[in-house]
């Protein structure tokens, strides 16, 4: 079966996932108890539209998982726009599921899997370029740069929806609605510990990402930087965005709501990187 | 036999009455031994608590039983009570009678839903009566069955989950905030009331440390030795704020003690880590603008309060769940009441068979005066074969077959069919009808 097949697979499950996980944020059911989450009793004692969710999230991620498989011969991969956006949403899925492992919190799955989906559509729409199979040491280089690069924006992109999980729990604390929403989210706490999590995370991935471009960009185009190139420019903007977001943190206290809209802010700010570059 | 309840509760009578029937421990054991004397009743229980008063009983004739249950309470009353007292009193037979009782023990009938004592009542009451020997085979199980129904509601609904009061609720919301409440600290401002058991429910969950101010710097003393806290003079709480995460104010000030310029310190002081105030003095004593600053949380007495009022609601939407687990509960019980009633049939059916076979075979035996007692033993466990492999069949169905929905006519036709009425018949009984609410 050829690889766009799966692709198409995997855009539909993720459509129904996405749709049954919205479903979800206006089931006044509550799974999540208003407890701290614990390794509850597992996706068993779900409601049967969540467990559902789940299930076509897992087979659409599994299809992900062939179809990028399949694009695997090129030697660079993932260096085309469609390409690095398709594996971004597959590794997001992929963190998504180690999150829920831990934590299960159920809810989390309404805000990633919108995210998931719509670079998938993005990918559907955008010409369907093949990454140049670039040979050797410089075929490598490009594969691990864009590789540890979009690792890194995977993790900015959990401390965006951690943010805005964040936001939305401060905003139903701060004006007394507690409704069923409230319940599933989790504690304000947790949500900015996973921010800083996925920060801590990102922040040296990213770096790697940029080093590692940076040498590509010597062998191949035999100079560290080029001012010229926008995707260069743009991408020691959000290097500096983060170091600062990072060190905020560490030194005075960027935490909690700031933190939260900072993330946000930031992965706005990749997106537009990614839309210019388009 | 027949399960049948008579009683009264919050909801139908006021507490002038209530109070008048609140039995203590000697009178319920009077009650119950007055009960097993009469010969009408075969088993009695009393459950007596402040918000209701109900008498168990099971009963040949139901009729006779629910006078005898009602002149019980009218007994008691002054004439110029018994007419307001007839109308509080309701009674229940059979399955309505049991659900009633699996409704009272998973606190769907109590005055707050899924409220933990009256299960702990309903437990109290049935050892009572067992020790009193008042219960027998039929009240033992239904009770075990309530007590187990009640905690199989506890943990299948969520009917007792999400606080329903002021402190509570406010140990919730500082776990939303918090997560665990492990690391954290309270400081205590003023000494009411509520602000002290929110303090006693928060160290409860966890809270690390607790520090506590007053304006007499003796009562704080006082008050942090009674919870191992820290005291802290009233002129420097607001500085030691900035060491807490949560803050319980209740003084008897007039005005606010604090407000945004204080908060501002504290929130600069603790690197925007949250912070949560909850503000139970009336008048307020936290000035409500704080709660648009970032990361400050303010509740106030009635934002407490509104919150309880929802989780009723949520508690009301678990308690249909809980009200079709409670129906399932009741007609398994309500079989196992039918499958008694073919207990006596399948006696009395193994009894005249064992007549019959007995006559025959001493008839024929005196006949055959030859047989060697090896052969006579042979012939008797001919006979006894015979028998019991006719029997089997029936007696088969009627163990199994007794409660289901044509058991009576199942019944009835083992009845015909074996001429059972023609032997000595057991005494009537009143099969458990569809139940009858009588007011």
């Amino acid at each position: 079966m050829p690889p766009i097949l799966f692709f198409r697979l995997t855009l539909l499950f993720y459509f129904l996932g996405c749709l049954l996980f919205l479903l979800n944020l206006w089931d006044q059911r509550v799974t999540t108890l208003s407890k701290e989450p614990t390794p509850a009793k597992g996706i068993a004692s779900l409601p049967v539209s969540q467990r559902l969710a789940f299930i076509a999230t897992g087979m659409g991620f599994l299809c992900h998982t062939v179809a990028l498989l399949m694009r695997l011969q090129a030697e660079a991969p993932f260096s085309s726009l469609n390409e690095a956006i398709s594996f971004f949403s597959w590794a997001l899925v992929l963190v998504f599921f180690l999150v829920e492992l831990r934590y299960q919190v159920y809810v989390m799955g309404s805000f990633i899997l919108p995210m998931a989906f719509l670079s998938l559509i993005s990918v559907a729409i955008l010409p369907q370029e093949v990454s140049p199979i670039v040979p050797g040491i410089k075929g490598a280089l490009l594969g691990v740069h864009t590789i540890l690069a979009l690792l890194g924006i995977v993790a900015f992109a959990m401390a965006a929806v951690v943010g805005i999980m964040y936001l939305l729990q401060e905003g139903f604390l701060k004006s007394k609605q507690l409704n069923a929403l409230y319940t599933k989210l989790p504690s304000l706490d947790l949500l900015d510990q996973w921010n800083k999590t996925a920060l801590f995370l990102g922040f040296p991935l990213f770096t790697l990402g940029m080093i590692s471009g940076a040498l590509w960009s010597q062998y191949a185009l035999g100079s560290f930087w080029s001012s010229n190139n926008p995707k260069q420019v743009l991408a020691i903007g959000a290097w500096f965005f983060y170091f600062i977001v990072l060190q905020g943190r560490i030194t005075v206290g960027w935490r909690a709501r700031r933190a939260a809209r900072l993330a946000i802010i930031g992965f706005v700010g990749v997106i537009f990187i990614f839309v210019t570059l388009m | 036999m027949n399960i049948i309840l008579v009683g009264l509760n919050h909801r139908t009578a006021p507490v002038e009455v209530r109070e008048r029937f609140a039995l203590s421990e000697e009178e319920i054991s009077k009650t119950l031994f007055q009960l097993t004397q009469n010969p009408l009743i075969q088993e009695a229980l009393i459950l007596s608590t402040c918000n209701r008063v109900e008498v168990y009983a099971v009963v040949g004739d139901t009729e006779k039983g629910y006078h005898l249950l009602c002149d019980l309470f009218l007994n008691r009353a002054e004439p110029s009570l018994k007419e307001t007292l007839a109308s509080a009193l309701y009674s229940y037979a059979s399955s309505d009678g049991v659900k009633h009782l699996f409704r009272v023990a998973s606190s769907l009938d109590s005055m707050v839903i899924g409220e933990p004592q009256i299960l702990g009542q309903v437990k109290d009451a049935f050892d009572f009566a067992m020790l009193h020997k008042s219960t027998g085979l039929i009240l033992n199980k239904t009770f075990k069955k309530a007590i187990s129904v009640a905690k199989r509601i506890r943990t299948e609904t969520k009917i007792a989950e999400n606080a329903v009061s002021i402190s509570f609720v406010a140990v919730q919301l500082a776990k939303k905030i918090f997560g665990k409440l492990h690391q954290k600290s309270v400081m205590l401002v003023g000494a009411g009331e509520m602000a002290e058991l929110a303090a006693r429910h928060f160290l409860g969950n966890g809270v690390s440390s607790i520090l506590v101010t007053n304006r007499s710097y003796e009562r704080a003393l006082e008050l942090a030795s009674e919870y191992n806290g820290i005291p802290v003079r009233f002129e420097d709480f607001v500085a030691e704020m900035s060491r807490s995460d949560i803050v319980l104010c209740s003084t008897g000030a007039p005005h606010y003690l604090i407000g945004p310029e204080e908060v501002a310190k504290v929130i600069a002081a603790r690197q925007n880590r949250p912070i949560f105030f909850i503000d139970i003095s009336v008048p307020r004593n936290i000035d409500p603008a704080i709660n648009k600053m970032d990361n400050v949380f303010l509740y106030d007495i009635d934002d407490l309060k509104l919150s309880v009022e929802a989780n009723i609601r949520l508690r009301e939407v678990e308690a249909i769940k809980a009200e079709e687990i409670i129906t399932q509960e009741t007609e398994q019980l309500v079989r196992w009441y039918k499958s008694l009633d073919a207990i006596p049939m399948i006696v009395s059916l193994k009894e005249k068979a064992e007549t019959i076979r007995e006559a025959e075979i001493t008839r024929t035996l005196d006949k055959l005066a030859s047989l060697t007692p090896a052969e006579r033993e042979a012939v008797e466990a001919l006979t006894h074969s015979i028998v019991n492999k006719l029997l089997h069949g029936p007696l088969t169905m009627l163990k199994e077959e007794a409660h289901s929905t044509n058991g009576n006519m199942m019944m009835e036709s083992v009845r015909k069919l074996f001429l059972l009425d023609e032997v000595k018949t057991p005494p009537p009984k009143n099969l458990p009808t569809a139940g009858e609410e009588k007011k």
